[in-house]
Formats: structure tokens, sequence, C-alpha cells
């Protein structure tokens, strides 16, 4: 009651004025405008808190300390790099190390990671159960944890003297994991240029003979292509350059080994923590693509006579891919985010010499900064290869 | 062919229904030669690995020592190291004739816990009340300085309480912040959306070290000079803020879930949209994301494990510390299977939970 009589005794520009303070789009533009200016004034008074603390403390802002000769060394570098060189150089050996882990972290993850998932569906109630156990166990206990215990186990192995003998392909003991490498040759460099080639060339392959089956009528499988362009061109090149078959095989030899290359006990104690907890998630990934497919769309198939490579080839596959991938780059995502807590272990990657770097010099703002834009362009190109990749399999729908 | 005769020559018997431990057995392990053949060799390697861990374990090992010279003597696992480092482990540097203090805060959390996931307690009136007088007894319990109980600096505090006040922090500080992310993220106004969407993704695209390191090294910086804030403090609201992002994320999925409808019926009802949020949306949203929200959980107690990087003294980091000792050093395979057995029976136990719950949904209890 008090509401209608308020507004009959206003005048009528009193009531203009509370419609369009009660309008809708007014409303939500002074929210807006609020927010902006509490956001804005919050962050300019941290940066003049910021600027005020380095001042009162003598630390200079900026990129120019990058320049400066580190004075420490690094035990693993995948370049050349010595305590007489710059920050940035150590910070760049960080990140390739990073890289290096995260890469060998990703493709023993996925071997692991699918393998206990196809046993977790299997039809073998034991190899289920035991597979369900697997994945519980490494799932929940946290990464850290585990990186720790591998480290502390590899640290307490024999040494080279009585390391454990893998099956004639390499040693374990408290130096690391020492094994047989093929000689480096210079065809390797092109192997791995024809690789690269290979994937591309298959891709644009496929798209070809996609076109050529819808136009024809006629069913050739791109799969054997790409396989074969993939895996052809390197073994071509590797055929070409005089197929160089040397090995390096290490030998025990003396307090250590002979040939061979060694993975440190730091990498080997990180590698293995972050890929097993990761392939206890890649697993459960894995079991959820793989009963993507309802029962009924394989009985189906079978009924119009399709031959069971044809159903998992063209029925199975490509919606457990669907179901599968996206998760799974996340998993990569994250296995390499996880890579960050190297430091535990003393493997030095980015974090780790970048949080070296920040003790020395004090440059605590650029340090962070630096470790944030890496990690951050990591994810953002994954998250763009991944919208597209997601582009390429949705369900075409009319 | 007369249809009889079809029937005759090609209808086979309708599939019969066996049952029974034979036919169980003969389904899941050898129902063809390959299968008897994997489950002879999965079974073989599995009953060895067993008897080993069985001997190694239980038959052979050591449950109490007067000094490591009995475990060394030993061929199994040396359980005295726990029963003799148990109070370092689990409590850290906190100050040994006070450890009756953190027994109590840990029965008074776990009650709490215990009681609050449970569907009878789920009112209001009975979960802010006991919540309040358990973070009370427990704050009064860890820091002390009142009732005669000596006062004890967060620098002193370690172990399993460090463990679960960094986990019941984040998860108390960040449920809050993740809900309001989700909200902003699906707000209708431009500027809230955008600041939602930078602040998530880029939180979530970085590692959690690189937090830890921001709220240690970096966030003192941003304070006004003579300013300072708690370490303890700000480590956990940087993994409640980390977790928040993800468990934003979840919450969005469950906001998205809720049909038009609902915020069409609240907005007939002239109900204004916090009401409408509060009372219509969230409920039925959380509702929906509550399993998916639990793994977020798990994940923030896994991260607790993160402070070992920036020196807090959680279990962790107390596990380790304790094994630098020279005499029982060699026994660190026990050690790290304690906490990992912590760790894997509060995961376990909050995921089948969340089984539960989820099942709870499906039939419309909760």
């Amino acid at each position: 009651m008090s509401l209608s009589s308020s507004s009959d005794r206003g005048s009528s520009r009193r009531s203009q004025m509370a419609g369009v303070v009660y309008s809708q789009a007014f409303r939500s533009a002074f929210y807006q405008v609020v927010l902006a200016i509490f956001v804005l004034l919050a962050g300019y008074y941290l940066y003049s808190n910021v600027v005020e603390n380095l001042c009162a403390q003598n630390i200079a802002t900026g990129f120019r300390f990058l320049s400066e000769v580190s004075q420490f060394e690094i035990g693993e570098r995948l370049i050349n790099y010595s305590a007489r060189d710059s920050y940035f150089r150590a910070l760049v050996v960080g990140l390739l190390n990073t890289l290096a882990v995260s890469g060998v972290g990703i493709i023993v993850a996925t071997i692991l990671g699918f393998t206990v998932g196809i046993a977790r569906s299997s039809s073998n109630l034991l190899l289920k159960k035991l597979a369900g156990c697997y994945v519980e166990i490494v799932r929940n206990i946290p990464v850290i944890l585990q990186v720790i215990f591998w480290s502390v186990v590899i640290r307490n192995l024999p040494p080279p003297r009585g390391a454990v003998e893998l099956w004639g392909a390499g040693f374990l003991s408290n130096r690391g994991l020492t094994v047989a490498m093929p000689n480096t040759h210079p065809s390797h460099g092109w192997m791995l240029v024809a690789l690269v080639a290979g994937i591309i060339l298959s891709i644009i392959t496929a798209g070809f003979i996609r076109r050529r089956n819808d136009a024809t009528g006629k069913h050739v499988d791109s799969l054997w292509v790409s396989l074969l362009l993939i895996a052809g061109l390197p073994l071509l090149v590797w055929l070409f350059s005089g197929a160089p078959l040397g090995m390096s095989i290490p030998e025990r030899k003396g307090f250590s080994f002979s040939g061979g290359s060694t993975l440190s006990p730091e990498f080997v104690a990180l590698l293995l923590g972050i890929s097993m907890y990761a392939s206890g998630f890649i697993a459960e990934i894995v079991r959820s693509g793989i009963q993507a497919t309802p029962r009924g769309q394989i009985e189906a198939a079978k009924t119009i006579g399709l031959k069971p490579w044809y159903i998992t080839r063209y029925i199975v596959l490509p919606q457990a891919l669907r179901v599968i991938v996206p998760p799974l780059t996340s998993q990569y995502v994250s296995l390499s985010k996880n890579s960050s807590i190297a430091v535990v272990v003393g493997y030095p990657d980015l974090v780790n010499i970048g949080n070296t770097v920040m003790n020395q010099t004090g440059q605590a703002v650029e340090a962070v900064a630096i470790m944030i834009v890496v990690y951050l362009s990591i994810s953002v190109v994954t998250s763009l290869v991944m919208n597209f990749y997601n582009r390429l399999v949705a369900i075409k729908e009319r | 062919m007369a249809r009889s005769e079809i029937l005759e020559h090609h209808a086979e018997l309708p599939p019969v229904l066996a049952s029974g431990p034979w036919r169980w057995m003969h389904r899941h392990f050898f129902s063809s030669v390959g299968q008897t053949f994997l489950t002879i060799v999965v079974a073989a390697i599995t009953i060895r690995t067993l008897w080993f861990l069985l001997q190694w374990a239980v038959l052979d090992a050591v449950w109490v020592a007067s000094g490591p010279q009995a475990c060394r003597d030993a061929a199994g696992a040396c359980w005295a190291v726990i029963v003799e480092k148990h109070r370092p482990i689990l409590f850290g540097m906190y100050p040994y004739d006070q450890h009756w203090r953190l027994v109590l805060m840990i029965v008074i959390y776990l009650t709490t816990v215990i009681a609050s996931l449970t569907p009878a307690c789920w009112k209001r009136s009975i979960l802010i009340p006991m919540w309040i007088a358990a973070v009370t007894a427990i704050t009064v319990l860890m820091f002390g300085g009142v009732f005669g109980l000596p006062y004890v600096p967060t620098s002193e505090w370690g172990g399993l309480p460090l463990t679960i006040i960094l986990f019941t922090g984040s998860v108390l500080f960040g449920m809050p912040i993740a809900v309001l992310l989700a909200l902003g993220r699906r707000s209708p106004l431009p500027v809230a959306r955008g600041l939602s969407v930078v602040f998530i993704e880029s939180l979530r695209g970085v590692p959690l070290i690189t937090i830890l390191f921001v709220a240690v090294n970096i966030f003192p910086l941003f304070l006004p000079a003579g300013m300072e804030v708690n370490k303890l403090l700000r480590i956990t609201l940087s993994i409640a803020v980390f977790f928040a992002c993800y468990q934003a994320e979840v919450i969005r999925g469950g906001l998205q879930a809720i049909p038009r409808g609902q915020y069409e019926a609240a907005a007939s009802l002239n109900m204004t949209y916090w009401q409408t949020t509060l009372r219509i949306i969230l409920p039925q949203a959380l509702r929906i994301c509550l399993p998916a929200m639990t793994n977020h959980i798990i994940a923030a107690m896994k991260n607790t494990s993160f402070v070992i990087i920036i020196g807090l003294f959680d279990i962790l980091t107390a596990t380790t510390a304790v094994m630098q000792d020279p005499l029982w050093r060699q026994f660190y395979i026990e050690a790290y299977l304690f906490v990992a057995l912590i760790y894997l029976v509060f995961g376990l136990a909050l995921s089948m939970y969340a089984r539960r719950v989820e099942s709870w949904v499906a039939v419309g209890r909760i």
C-alpha cells in the first residue's frame, strides 16, 4: 500500500527517474561499472604496494637480470650450459627438462593407462579386479608422495656393482636407470623429419581418400595408408642411410657402467611417480570410452553382417575416441603440470630452476611470472588444438 | 518348407539361464581356452605376490622392537619404526607434552565430519551450530593461550592435524568462492562473466606450485608495509582458490543442467536474482554435481601435500624429516606406506560415500 501511495504522490519526473533506476538495463550497467571500478581500484592498490615495497627493499623491477651470469651449475641438461651462462639460458635448460620429462611421461602413462584400462574392461573377473585395485591405489595416493617414494627407493638400490639387471637391456642401480641406446647417427635427425612429414602427409591423404570414397562409392580404409606413411617414411630414410644398427649396450665396469645411456635417479623417480599417477586416471578414461558404444549398436552391426574388425574400426573406435580424447588431453596437460613437483627430488625442471633464480636474485615477481606464462601457454596451445580436434570428430548433425 | 519344419530345423532352444557357482566361475574365468590360460597366469602371479606380501608384512614382520637392530635381523617389514616414530610423523613439531590436544582435535574433527555426512543431520539448524562449535573447539585446542593451555604458534603446527586443517580450510573457503565463480561465469553481465572466465582459466592453466609461490613470495609484496598475513592462512587460501576454480567448472555443469522452466517459474513468482539462485537453482544444481564435486574434494586433500615444497610440516614433510634419522632410515618403505595408507583410507572412504550419495540422488531420496 505504502508503495503505491508514494508513487501516486511523486511528480512525473520522479517516476521517470524511478523507471530508469528500476530498469533492467540501467541496473546491469550500474553493477558492471561498480564491479569494474572495484577491480581496477584493487588492482591499482596492489600494484602501488608492490612498487613501494620493491623500492623499500631496493629490488630493481624488470627482466634485465635475465642476461646476468647465473653462477650455478645444472646437473642435467639437453643443451650446453655452464655456470658462466646467463639466467635466461638456465631457464631454457629448465624448460627443456620440463618438456623432456613430460614427453616421456606422457608416453609411459599412455601405455600403462591403456593396458590397465583395457584390463579393467576385460571379461575376466580376476584381471578386472586387479586393474581396479591398481587404479584405486595410484589415484588416491598424492603424486608427491609417489615421487618421493620412488626417489627413496632408487637411492637405496645397490650401487652399480650389484645393480639389478633388466633382461640384458639395462641396469637399475642407485645411479639411476642405464639402458641400451642406438649409437647416434646423422640419419636420426632425418628420420624425425620423415616422421613429421609422414604425419602431415597422412592427414592430407586421409582427407583425399575420404572424398574419393564418398564420390565413387568404393571403399578404401585410410587407416592403412596413414600407418604405412607414418611408419614407412622413417624406415625408408633409415634403409637409405645404410641401415645403421649400432647399439651401445651398457656393461658393468668397476664402480660404474660403460656404454648405454643413463637416466638420472631424479628423472626416473619423477617419471615413475607422475606417469603412474596419471595412468590411473587414463585407465578410467579408456574404460569409459570402451563402454561408450551401446551393446545394441554392436548387435545391430552383427545383424547386418559386418566383420568384427569393421565393427571395431567403424563403430566402436570412432565413438570411443570421441569420449576418450578430450579428457585424455587434459590428463596430459595435468601430467606436465605435475612435473613441476620436480623440486622435491631435485630434478632441474623449469620451476626448480626458476626457484633457484628467485632465491639468488630476489626477483620473485618476474621469476614466478615466467613460470606462469610458460605453463599458461602450454595450456592455451593444448586447448586450441583440442578445440580444433573436437570440431573434427564432433557428431555431424543435419 | 512348412513353418513347423523351419522351426524344427532352425530354432534353437532358448538359452538356459543357469546359475550357481560353477556357471559363475565358467562365465567369469574359464569361458574359453584363452580366458582359462589368462586366469591361470594372472592367478599364479597374484598368489605369489600376495604370499610374498603376507610374509613380508605380517609373518616375518617386527611389530615391537627395542631398537633398529631387531628389525635389521628380521626378514620382514619393520612396523616397529611406526611404533617408534608415530608421534613425530603424526604430530610434527607440535610440543611433545601437548600432543593430547591434537588427538582430541582429530576426534572432534572426525566426529563432526561423519555427522555432517549423515543425511539425518542435513538441516541448517544442526549443521551450522555444529561446525561453529567444532571450528571454535579446534581453534582453541590448536592455538591454546586460554584455559591454561600453553600458546602454540602456527609455525609449530604439523603432521596430520596440519593436513586436516589445510584440507578442511581449503574446502570451507573454496566452496563459496567456487559457487560465486560459477555464477559469475553464467551471469548475464558481460563484465562479471569476463572476469570469472579469465580468473578460472588462468588459475586452471598453471600448476599449484606457482600459486603457492605467489602466496609465499609475492603476496607479502601486495600488502602495505608492516602488514602481515599468517603464512598458514595464505597457503590455505591459495589452495582454496585453486580448488575453487576446478570446482566452479563442475558447478557450472550443474547449473547448465537446470531447465529454463525453473528460472521462468521463479521469475513468474517475482523472485529476485538472489532468491531464485539461492532457493531454486543452487539446491538443484549442487545436488546434480555432488558426485563430481567429491572428486575435486579428494583432489584438494591430495593437493595439501604440495606444501612440502614451501616448507610447511604436513604429514608427508614430517615423515620425510623423521626418515632422516640414520638409525631408522633404512625402513623408509614402512613409513611411507603408513602415510600412503592414511591418504588411501580417507580417499577411498570419500569416493565410496560419493557413490552412495549418487544412488540416493538416483532414487530421489535427497
